[in-house]
């Protein structure tokens, strides 16, 4: 469901640009507003979620799907944990659809999906596992790759059929686009702006993306 | 139809319904899963034996071959680009990968409380916390617990995104082979899906047969279901190679 937010970029306390193929961290505090700004279209930022306190709590995309019957995320959509807690509800949305079973790209997947060669070519994964032993955020909190695990796709288009099909659709995002979420626990956010060239998921060409956060 | 002969079966373990189960599987070696009474539902989860770290990973899986659900043909992609084990066989056509696992909440709100002390054996278990203590036998915990593959149970998905629970899509009797490419933990429980619309805890024993099947042929079904499967199965060879 398509619905815009009364926040104003001016008022926001935090407001930050990611570049494409890069990682990024925030920690959103209970009742905070987070939201991830497509600044020039139809780009795929993979993200995941940690309980701030205990990241052994995590978002979990199963637990998503299964409690709200849904495999898609828009406005009104809340964000299972492992546990089973709300970690965040989606309260704002000019995109309209946002994938939970695509995952993150890698290198190693990269070597299936397409060629043994594209091994080298940068991927979420990558950017992922730079975060685990870069950000002091992350480290402090013992996220290691056991913790990586399916993620959300914001801005990706990826649609199920009812006989099961599954593509990677051109995007439905265009630049300006926006989805926004309040959270309900203190969360750590852990996203790569994906560097993927060989699907149209960032239409082939990776652009940056802007996150922003509201008392 | 059978995968198998008598003679190749190296054995054969009931697990009860609700119930769960781990054990190693080696590379060349393959499970029977059989529905004994009908809506049997088998949570699993599938991590390389040496290397625990590396596991099955759903959303891997769904890209590599285009597909929301398992059947004949499918294999389950570690995180690592590596087939982990193959779908050879299948009578039943359907295998979920979205929907997760039951957790003692959910059975208690759906079923009741049916607890050891009044129950016995007979008490309501949910699969994450089958799960859990399978896990734990092998020094893992919740952490390594990931997207799961639900065999026997089938959750489609309408144009809106929405899911519904298809009642009926295993039978007593149906059966479901996977071949293991790596040597694998398999850790599972036969608790019910988490979707499940029978009103009663009434989930299905499971019969496991395991037996030799060897590695995959050049004319493996699995092998060439798909370029990126084809693939799948040499970095798999090269993880062995000596």
């Amino acid at each position: 469901m398509l619905t815009e937010s009364k926040f104003l970029p001016e008022d926001a306390v935090l407001s930050e640009t990611c570049n494409a193929g890069d990682p990024w961290t925030g920690i959103v505090k209970k009742g905070q507003t987070f939201r991830i700004l497509d600044l020039e279209g139809n780009q795929a930022v993979d993200t995941l979620f940690y309980n701030a306190i205990d990241a052994t709590e995590r978002y979990s995309a199963v637990d998503t799907i299964q409690r709200q019957g849904q495999i898609y995320l828009t406005t009104g959509s809340v964000l299972y944990s492992s546990e089973g807690n709300p970690m965040l509800t989606i309260t704002a949305d000019t995109c309209g659809r946002h994938d939970t079973i695509g995952g993150a790209c890698s290198a190693e997947s990269n070597t299936t999906r397409y060629a043994l060669s594209k091994r080298p070519m940068h991927s979420c994964r990558d950017s992922f596992m730079h975060a685990i032993t870069h950000s002091a955020r992350v480290i402090e909190r013992n996220i290691s790759k056991r913790d990586i695990t399916a993620n959300i796709n914001f801005f990706m288009n990826v649609p199920v059929t009812s006989d099961g099909g599954l593509s990677f659709a051109d995007g439905i995002s265009a630049p300006g686009k926006y989805v926004e979420m309040r959270a309900e626990m203190d969360v750590l956010v852990l996203i790569s702006n994906c560097p993927q060239l060989n699907n149209p998921c960032n239409a082939y060409n990776p652009t940056p993306i802007q996150l922003l956060i509201w008392n | 139809m059978s995968t198998f002969n008598q003679k190749e079966i190296l054995w054969e373990e009931t697990v009860p319904g609700g119930n769960h189960w781990s054990g190693l599987m080696r590379r060349g070696t393959a499970l029977r899963f059989t529905d004994m009474q009908g809506g049997a539902n088998v949570s699993i989860l599938f991590y390389n034996m040496e290397e625990k770290l590396e596991r099955y990973n759903m959303p891997d899986s769904l890209k590599a071959q285009h597909t929301a659900f398992l059947t004949t043909g499918n294999v389950c992609y570690s995180d690592m680009g590596r087939v982990m084990c193959s779908f050879i066989h299948d009578t039943i056509g359907w295998h979920d990968t979205m929907c997760g696992i039951s957790d003692a909440k959910l059975i208690e709100q759906k079923y009741g409380v049916a607890n050891y002390q009044t129950h016995r054996n007979e008490m309501y278990r949910s699969a994450k916390d089958g799960l859990l203590i399978e896990l734990a036998k092998h020094g893992l915990d919740q952490r390594d617990l990931v997207a799961n593959v639900n065999l026997f149970s089938k959750v489609s998905a309408n144009d809106s995104g929405g899911l519904v629970f298809n009642a009926g899509n295993s039978k007593a009797g149906d059966v479901v082979d996977l071949r293991f490419d790596m040597n694998v933990l398999a850790v599972l429980s036969t608790a019910p899906h988490p979707l499940d619309t029978a009103m009663t805890y009434q989930p299905s024993d499971v019969l496991l047969t395991a037996w030799h099947a060897g590695n995959a042929a050049e004319d493996d079904v699995c092998r060439n279901a798909c370029e990126q499967n084809q693939r799948g199965f040499i970095n798999t060879e090269r993880f062995y190679a000596q």
